[in-house]
């Protein structure tokens, strides 16, 4: 079970975040919980500067705009 | 057939990763050669419609086939060098570049660098905190934080559609001009204590960048999805724009607008930006609109203040970064810009 979070304050962006990273993890059978983290506060506690942030087990994956789909592809 | 074009097309699109400066030099060449048509391709396009040349739907007509090719021709373009650009400029690096500044210098060049960075609203608030817990002075960040959305690649490149060269170069320095002198002001007015507790209390962190020293090729795909998102997202707005802009032009009796927005009528500017506020519109819908109030008489600077305002202080940004500030910096932030947006629309109208 990986455990993925998704920072951003909920734009669009964000949203499309989520969803991206729901539909690759199905494609490929893998068992994820996915949160995404609206509060500033929490968000800030990842020393990130543009939104969304991607969060897996603990660490920063990515942050500032829509990741693209090969990129999610190489994070499972 | 539709699937073989879309595969050759897209081949060709693969094929800037082996040649991405003969890639480069061949859009730029097909991309002016169609910008030369243009006008030629219009002017057929409203032959072929065909309604009498002097009735208000053809003015309005008319209007809408010239502008609407041309601007999103030329946001395309503006958009491909801007996200280029942008995939040197991260918020990390403007950071990092900002970091240990003189004031004042480092005033000017936070407004420059907000032209640069990539900049969305809903980052508005990270990009503040992290600036600030680098150790960016506040005053600092927000010169970057006022011309990051007020001065951004799409509102040039419409400006440079509608209304030519001369005054999209002078949008430029006005509106990086108030930029700097605001958030300058506000840096002297001393005003940290009034950023949010937590913000304050937050561990300090150093400015790091981590080159990834990304090639060409790469920077030619941020640059063509950086197309692919924007004009995708803002397509929309513009046509929006520019049909109000058309029936503006074919249905507003000339001079119209002169009366209460014209450049007697002292008070229009400060009202302008008043009713600028709660918009919040980006400058893909205003720009056709307001250009189209200016051909009916309004005065330009009246007109461009009234656009900044929108861009620039708009009541959800508000409400975000009331996250990490106090009332009375945010009051103090809006104060500050409003003058100087005011000053800009009396500067303009003065001149021009």
């Amino acid at each position: 079970m990986r455990e993925i979070k998704v920072l951003g304050t909920g734009c669009a962006n964000c949203k499309n975040t989520v969803k991206l990273i729901e539909e690759v993890a199905r494609a490929k059978n893998i068992a994820i919980a996915l949160e995404h983290i609206p509060d500033i506060q929490s968000i800030m506690s990842y020393n990130i500067m543009s939104t969304p942030g991607v969060v897996i087990d603990g660490k920063v994956v990515h942050a500032g705009g829509v990741p693209t789909r090969s990129k999610v592809e190489t994070w499972f | 057939m539709k699937v073989s074009i879309g595969s050759l097309i897209r081949r060709v699109f693969r094929w800037y990763t082996q040649e991405p400066k003969t890639f480069i030099v061949l859009v730029a060449v097909v991309w002016l050669c169609l910008y030369q048509m243009l006008a030629a391709i219009s002017e057929s396009l409203v032959a072929v419609v065909h309604i009498d040349h002097n009735g208000k739907l053809s003015e309005a007509l008319r209007f809408f086939l010239f502008e609407a090719p041309k601007v999103l021709l030329l946001l395309a373009g503006i958009v491909f060098v801007m996200g280029m650009i942008n995939s040197y400029f991260t918020p990390e690096r403007t950071r990092a570049l900002l970091v240990g500044r003189m004031e004042g210098v480092a005033n000017i060049m936070a407004a420059g660098l907000g032209v640069l960075t990539p900049f969305c609203s809903c980052s508005a608030v990270p990009l503040f905190i992290g600036f600030i817990q680098a150790g960016v002075p506040l005053g600092v960040t927000f010169s970057f934080l006022i011309s990051a959305p007020m001065v951004n690649e799409v509102a040039l490149a419409l400006l440079f559609g509608m209304f030519g060269f001369k005054i999209s170069a002078l949008y430029l320095c006005l509106g990086l001009s108030t930029a700097v002198i605001s958030g300058f002001v506000i840096g002297r007015l001393r005003m940290e204590k009034y950023l949010e507790d937590w913000v304050i209390n937050m561990p300090r962190t150093k400015a790091m960048v981590n080159d990834d020293g990304i090639m060409l090729a790469e920077r030619i795909h941020v640059g063509l999805s950086s197309v692919r998102e924007i004009v995708g997202k803002v397509w929309v707005y513009i046509l929006v724009g520019i049909g109000i802009g058309a029936a503006i032009h074919g249905y507003v009796p000339q001079d119209f607008m002169a009366s209460f927005m014209g450049k007697g009528a002292w008070w229009s500017v400060p009202l302008a930006v008043l009713i600028g506020v709660p918009i919040y519109a980006n400058a893909a819908s205003i720009i056709p609109v307001v250009q189209a109030l200016l051909a009916k008489g309004a005065a330009l600077g009246t007109v461009l203040s009234f656009m900044m305002s929108v861009t620039a202080l708009s009541l959800p940004e508000m409400i975000i970064l009331k996250k990490v500030l106090k009332v009375e910096l945010i009051a103090t932030f809006i104060g500050v810009v409003a003058c100087g947006i005011i000053a800009v629309g009396y500067l303009f109208n003065a001149l021009m």
